[in-house]
């Protein structure tokens, strides 16, 4: 029941068992790290046709065959299972019952990380200071509050070859467009073969310090097929694949024409003394999976 | 282009070393010992300390890897290469001590490919993100030391045509290096 205290009657409060939300994260995180997203899968296939590289092509067609053998053999495409990222649109009328939310993804993600057969790759202490292993935190949890009663989980195992490359700079506004451009290509370029190519490369503009490099994260999970719905990012976006794949690294960096398979924009309004723009870059096998409970 | 078979059961012999090219694809066969970040810390501090070391790293090749656990039945879960330059500072120690090779993926530049030429050492390259196809060419694992470090621990790994691509040979030449300006070059 409501108890809305006098109120008018509001939509209803939905419950939802975090046992629920533990059970999905638990088969989120297998599944991703099994199965490549089919968006990706297909643009690597695609790009054999393009690259003009025959050792590129070698490289792109064992990397198609990876993902079918990891698909029917139901193993990890890549030892990195890499930081587990949970993206959350948590509508206002969710109630959760039954513990802590966040615990019940923390253990989601062991639970599934031990069912799996995945690597444990988080470090509790990232100082490793500590003679200990430190906290056990192992998922980073970003929850956006939307309306209605329903919960949508983008879940993404972030391997830190690509993560480690990627890169954010504070630029003024006299910087302009340019500025963006400059950081993506020479993100990628100092990435280079490190970052596992053909990637990924997410970009965030605008916000706060955190704002950008939150966006560039959604950004790399937005599946690829998928163009900014804004007709000047979406050129933005196709100008920026043109750049990057005119560097030459090619697939694993071994020259050619396949540098990254997309590059997707994310812009929030930021203040007028600002742009900040940060690059986020995802390996050719940047894991992610969607459900709604 | 045939890739070259390396008989690497003793390690990278003086005249393999000698004749692979930057670009030349190869395919090894014998065992290597695997490397990652907190291993390859522990090593490079028992060598500078002039302890006794768990393994032999004579003429040894080093595979930087961090496998995934096994499923029931397999040798050994996921196992692709991790970013070699992440490990170059503790390269110098490793290869006073013997090591002749390592396997990673990515790219190294400048300061990072010069212990490779002060010590002769050659850098190989597999493909990163290919851990299950990989693990295919892996027939025997075991903990040689360190096990405490989990994934991180020294495996002894027996490969069986394992693929990589020689990066930076004994002459200098850096492949991606040299890739890259040519790629870049032409026209798209």
């Amino acid at each position: 029941m409501n108890d809305r205290r006098g109120g008018p009657p509001g939509p209803a409060i939905r419950e939802i068992d975090v046992a629920t939300l533990r059970e999905t994260i638990a088969r989120l995180i297998v599944e991703a790290n099994y199965n490549i997203p089919p968006d990706i899968l297909h643009a690597l296939r695609e790009s054999i046709q393009c690259e003009e590289s025959e050792l590129g092509r070698r490289t792109l067609e064992q990397l198609v065959r990876n993902y079918e053998i990891a698909a029917a053999e139901r193993l990890p495409v890549c030892q990195d299972s890499g930081v587990a990222v949970v993206m959350m649109e948590v509508g206002q009328d969710v109630h959760w019952t039954g513990g802590s939310m966040q615990e019940a993804i923390f253990e989601g993600v062991r639970e599934g990380t031990r069912a799996g057969y995945l690597r444990w790759s988080v470090t509790g202490d990232p100082t490793r200071m500590l003679k200990t292993a430190g906290g056990d935190a192992p998922a980073v949890i970003h929850v956006d509050i939307v309306p209605g009663a329903a919960v949508k989980i983008t879940f993404a195992s972030k391997g830190f070859g690509a993560e480690n490359m990627s890169a954010l700079r504070m630029f003024v506004p006299a910087d302009g467009v340019e500025a963006i451009r400059s950081l993506v290509v020479d993100t990628v370029d100092r990435a280079g073969a490190n970052a596992c190519p053909p990637v990924i490369v997410g970009v965030g503009v605008g916000g706060t310090f955190e704002t950008a490099a939150l966006l560039a994260k959604k950004a790399v999970l937005r599946p690829i097929d998928i163009r900014h719905p804004r007709a000047d990012l979406c050129e933005l976006e196709r100008a920026l694949l043109d750049d990057v794949n005119a560097l030459g690294v090619g697939p694993q960096g071994l020259g050619g024409r396949i540098t990254a398979l997309a590059v997707n924009v994310e812009v929030y309004p930021t203040h007028i003394a600002g742009l900040p723009v940060a690059v986020n870059l995802g390996c050719h096998s940047t894991r992610r999976l969607s459900t709604t409970i | 282009m045939a890739a070259i078979a390396i008989d690497c059961r003793e390690g990278l012999s003086e005249a393999d070393a000698d004749r692979l090219r930057a670009g030349d694809s190869v395919e090894l066969t014998g065992r290597v010992i695997s490397l990652r970040d907190a291993s390859a810390a522990r090593l490079a501090r028992a060598i500078e300390a002039g302890e006794p070391l768990p393994v032999s790293l004579t003429q040894q090749i080093l595979y930087a890897v961090g496998p995934s656990p096994p499923k029931p039945g397999q040798v050994i879960g996921s196992a692709g290469p991790t970013t070699t330059a992440r490990m170059v500072r503790y390269m110098p120690s490793l290869f006073r001590a013997g090591v002749r090779a390592i396997i990673g993926k990515g790219e190294l530049h400048g300061d990072e490919v010069a212990p490779f030429l002060t010590h002769r050492a050659v850098y190989f390259a597999s493909i990163g993100g290919l851990g299950a196809l990989l693990a295919k060419q892996i027939t025997a694992a075991s903990v040689v030391a360190y096990e405490d470090l989990g994934a991180e621990a020294l495996y002894a790994l027996d490969i069986v045509t394992f693929p990589s691509v020689v990066i930076i040979d004994r002459h200098g030449d850096n492949f991606h290096e040299r890739v890259r300006a040519e790629w870049a070059a032409r026209k798209f």
